[in-house]
């Protein structure tokens, strides 16, 4: 379970916005926070605190298969990303490396830039608390939550 | 039911007589892929997770083409850290300056992945190798840091996208053109976690290098995979090249397709997609009617780096000149096109021309060195991406195009017809 308050996006967020290639010569986690949204969202490192959600529209992440963008977004103190869908590599990316991910097309409509938000992990229940509706996303299906809940791929696999 | 090309090959490599879409599965992997930007990354979770061997040393390529030649210390650390990594392990197919070529170009070419296969590549772009009856997909490090440990990694089987190929391309239309239509057609997320299945009595027409391209772009409509039927154009580029037998898969005849889309090449334009999605396209018609006033062209690219593409780009610019101002940049994909450019005087064409010919790099598609642009500057790209500040600053604009527009572009100063200057 985890409150925050959000950050909106609109559809085809792609993966050269969250971390621009230009940033790619380093793995540092902390090195591709510090450049995570900057082509779209220039103050996202300034006016975001740890805990805070990410929602966007359609095809969210679409573009090239760097695992640096979600990685620069969970490094950042994003807690977890509502879309209303992903593009694939972004979402087996996130699963891989313990970005939690929720699909809800009616959340991403219903909730607003700046809003106070809960989402329940194990329900899949989003609450908007500032206007107080509720949305039910698609919980992960079991073969990916054994994923998640060895704390991602490598150690599901050992 | 019956299953698709990209089904039947899951299904084959997962050791089940069938598969269904939605169906999840653990596939046994004939080539791992990584780059100098994914490797990295990929080797740290290896490493982290406390691996100490690789699953076949044969099966792993590691190619250093994104920032290599290092562009600067950090990039450097990279490879470096690949080429550790390639060297402990023993691993076969490790290509760095001197050798490699643009990934996508450079596996194909050097016959590492055959009809049949299945393939993984912390790339989005490892989509491309389905030109050859492969199936294969762009995935992200730890799936290539997982496939290089168990030789595995884990799929949904997807649905698929039909598209029926009818007709022959006309005049400058290219693969590049078809693949720019059909994204502008169905949009950006027109094919989300499906394959995109191409076949019909037009595909005869294609050539390898056309079918590569068109593959390639396969993940600009979101697809899962790109995949083209195997047929006497593909047994001619496998033949003497393959590594490994290749295995022919064709779709059933009750195959189930989420859609059929017929699309007649006859009519297909030249095309162009206009900032910031690939989507975004336009007719060359429509297009130079735009007067869009450039700054840059740049002719190579996992797209289109290959030698029918330098062709077609030295067709257009022999004996002409770029105009003032523009910089051209041509990036030969490989060392064996690159070779093939000097021997058919091509490189000579583009110098003469006032282009600049580069060593094979990803460069400036990506933004990374090489050609990157400055506020509010536009370039004509053969490229695959033209997201928000994809080849350099945020305000900057690439609009993706073919060889032959692109070359006819950098001559006019502006986007232009290639059929105007031939």
């Amino acid at each position: 379970m985890v409150q925050g308050t959000v950050h909106k996006y609109p559809d085809n967020v792609d993966t050269d916005v969250i971390i621009p290639a230009r940033y790619l010569n380093t793995a540092n986690h902390a090195e591709l926070a510090a450049h995570c949204m900057e082509d779209i969202d220039p103050d996202f490192r300034k006016k975001m605190h740890a805990g805070d959600i990410m929602v966007a529209g359609w095809n969210f992440g679409c573009g090239s298969s760097r695992e640096h963008a979600p990685i620069a977004i969970k490094e950042s103190g994003i807690a977890c990303v509502i879309a209303k869908t992903y593009a694939r590599i972004f979402y087996r990316n996130a699963i891989n490396i313990g970005l939690p991910i929720f699909e809800c097309e009616a959340a991403s409509d219903g909730i607003s830039d700046g809003d106070e938000v809960c989402v329940d992990f194990d329900t899949g229940l989003i609450t908007n608390i500032t206007t107080g509706k509720t949305y039910q996303a698609q919980p992960l299906p079991p073969f990916i939550q054994n994923i998640v809940n060895k704390g991602g791929l490598l150690n599901s696999l050992k | 039911m019956g299953m698709t090309m990209t089904q039947k090959i899951l299904a084959a490599h997962a050791g089940l007589d069938k598969v269904e879409p939605g169906q999840l599965i653990m596939a046994k992997l004939d080539m791992v892929l990584g780059n100098d930007i994914t490797s990295p990354v990929a080797i740290n979770e290896f490493e982290k997770a406390g691996f100490s061997s690789v699953f076949d040393r044969t099966k792993i390529s590691l190619v250093m083409d994104h920032f290599a030649p290092n562009k600067d210390i950090k990039a450097a650390q990279q490879t470096k850290q690949s080429r550790n990594f390639a060297n402990k392990y023993d691993i076969l197919n490790f290509y760095d300056v001197g050798n490699m070529g643009i990934e996508h170009a450079l596996l194909p070419e050097k016959g590492l992945v055959t009809a049949g296969d299945c393939v993984i590549g912390a790339d989005s772009h490892t989509c491309t190798y389905g030109a050859l009856g492969a199936f294969s997909t762009g995935v992200g490090s730890t799936d290539m840091a997982a496939g290089m440990a168990t030789g595995q990694c884990w799929f949904k089987v997807p649905s698929a996208i039909r598209f029926q190929l009818t007709g022959s391309l006309q005049g400058c239309a290219s693969g590049k053109d078809v693949i720019l239509h059909i994204i502008g057609q169905i949009g950006v997320d027109g094919a989300l976690y499906k394959s995109m299945e191409f076949g019909g009595p037009g595909l005869a027409s294609l050539s390898m290098d056309d079918r590569l391209c068109m593959a390639n772009m396969a993940i600009e409509a979101g697809a899962k995979n790109g995949i083209f039927e195997v047929d006497d154009v593909t047994r001619a580029y496998l033949n003497g090249r393959e590594q490994h037998p290749g295995v022919t898969y064709a779709p059933d005849p009750d195959a189930e397709y989420e859609k059929v889309i017929e699309i007649d090449l006859s009519s297909i334009r030249p095309t162009v997609a206009f900032p910031h999605l690939p989507e975004n396209t336009k007719t060359i018609d429509e297009a130079a009617a735009l007067n869009v006033a450039i700054d840059q062209v740049v002719i190579g690219s996992c797209t289109n780096g290959r030698l029918s593409d330098m062709a077609a780009a030295a067709a257009i610019l022999k004996g002409r000149k770029v105009a003032k101002n523009i910089r051209a940049i041509v990036i030969p994909a490989t060392q064996q096109v690159y070779k093939d450019c000097i021997r058919l005087g091509y490189i000579d064409t583009f110098i003469d021309a006032g282009c600049v010919v580069s060593t094979p790099t990803c460069g400036p598609c990506l933004g990374g060195y090489m050609g990157i642009l400055a506020e509010e500057e536009r370039c004509v790209a053969t490229t695959n991406r033209n997201f928000v500040g994809r080849m350099g600053h945020p305000t900057s604009e690439v609009y993706l195009a073919s060889p032959a527009v692109a070359a006819a572009s950098a001559l006019a100063g502006k986007i232009a017809n290639p059929e105007e200057v031939m």
